[in-house]
């Protein structure tokens, strides 16, 4: 069954989701999360969304569900490196995600993440 | 078609080369070349390249219908020296002119062949006009359609200029917006703007307005959809360049900007990104 990869780098955990997510996958995946997130103690976690040339609203709801149960797990969330095509589409669609932090590019995700995890209660880039 | 074998096509295929002498010498003469424009000698390939296809072409009827095959040859002749001269600025007339002008060499030598038979001569004619006029009538409207390319693209070429993308810093784009905006060029400033900022890696963009004559609701709500996918992309953006009167109008439309820091000016619109991006500008001391 394929799944999709877990990094950990220092405080972070890093995802990159390459393929088109389907129930099952995305299922695994906050299964695995949620358990890496509590296992290795991470306060932040990554997303990078750079190779999807297409964001549906499963997706959409898919990357909410993350981050809100990554915030109860007290780890914050940052959404990276969308398309302008996607971004386009997602607005035409009228889904802005909400809830969900985004950055242009994993550099400027951690960037956010450093700073939200210095001050939690001030969530920043946030609708 | 009972009707008796057309003569055309022979007296064509026979007198090719007087034909083309005296089309030649009228075309010079009635200016279709336009001097200056075009070699002597192109006018004179292409001129020959028509009439030979035109003799094949004629061989099986000589009515002409731009779908069938029989007229395939023609019709890409055509359509390639419409194109050529509609680039090079000659007038739908003058291109028209090109096959109109055939007429006179081909009635000459009609005339000539057919003297003794009035009847044939006069049916010989008839066919004649039509078959060139058709072509004419072609030609202008393959004309029509180069022209319209041409503008087309103008119209692209004019969308992409009016909408530059530039960065005043940085981490900090500017979008200084001129003109009305529709949809389509929402679609086009959307995705420069985008682009932009992916390619430079800025997460700060100042939408400026000054330019824009008239926000309505469909105008402030492209604006706000270009926001949206801005702030998807994890870029904010600051909208700048609000005029009195179109403050009052938003206002009056209910048009709710809460969501987007707006500014009236550019360059309060610049301080407000630099103080975002943690930087300051100072006076250097004793400058």
């Amino acid at each position: 069954m394929d799944r999709v990869p877990i990094l950990k780098l220092e405080d972070y955990l890093m995802v990159s989701i390459q393929v088109d997510m389907h129930d099952q996958l995305a299922l695994t995946l906050q299964d695995d999360l949620t358990q890496k997130i509590v296992a290795t103690r991470a306060r932040a976690v990554l997303i990078d969304i750079s190779a999807l040339e297409m964001v549906d609203s499963f997706m959409g709801r898919m990357l909410g569900n993350i981050a809100a149960m990554s915030r109860i797990l007290d780890a914050q969330t940052v959404v990276v490196g969308m398309r302008p095509a996607v971004a386009i589409t997602l607005v035409e669609l009228g889904l802005s995600l909400p809830g969900i932090r985004t950055a242009l590019n994993v550099d400027a995700g951690l960037a956010l993440l450093r700073k939200a995890i210095a001050r939690p209660d001030e969530p920043s880039n946030v609708e | 078609m009972n009707r008796p074998a057309s003569r055309l096509p022979a007296i064509v295929e026979q007198h090719q080369k007087e034909i083309l002498a005296d089309w030649l010498s009228n075309q010079t003469s009635s200016g279709a070349s336009r001097s200056g424009r075009m070699q002597e000698s192109q006018l004179r390939d292409e001129s020959q390249r028509f009439l030979s296809l035109l003799t094949q072409a004629i061989q099986q009827g000589t009515e002409f219908d731009a779908r069938s095959p029989q007229w395939a040859e023609i019709r890409e002749f055509l359509t390639e020296i419409s194109r050529s001269r509609a680039t090079q600025g000659f007038t739908p007339s003058q291109v028209a002119t090109f096959v109109f002008s055939l007429k006179q060499a081909l009635f000459k030598r009609t005339t000539e062949s057919l003297k003794a038979d009035a009847t044939a001569l006069a049916s010989t004619l008839w066919e004649a006009t039509t078959l060139l006029d058709a072509l004419g009538l072609y030609t202008t409207e393959l004309y029509q359609q180069a022209r319209d390319l041409v503008i087309a693209r103008q119209q692209e070429e004019l969308i992409e200029l009016s909408t530059p993308v530039v960065q005043l810093w940085d981490g900090i784009l500017a979008l200084p917006l001129i003109g009305t905006l529709d949809s389509e060029r929402t679609q086009v400033v959307m995705e420069s703007l985008l682009e932009r900022l992916v390619a430079t890696g800025s997460s700060l963009a100042v939408i400026d307005i000054t330019g824009v004559p008239t926000v309505d609701t469909l105008v402030a709500q492209h604006l706000l959809k270009t926001v949206a996918a801005a702030q998807l992309m994890g870029a904010d953006c600051i909208i700048s360049g609000i005029r009195p009167q179109i403050a009052q109008t938003i206002v009056h439309l209910g048009i709710d900007l809460s969501s987007v820091a707006t500014k009236a000016s550019l360059a309060d619109a610049f301080g407000l990104a630099l103080k975002r991006r943690g930087l300051t500008v100072a006076r250097v001391t004793g400058g």
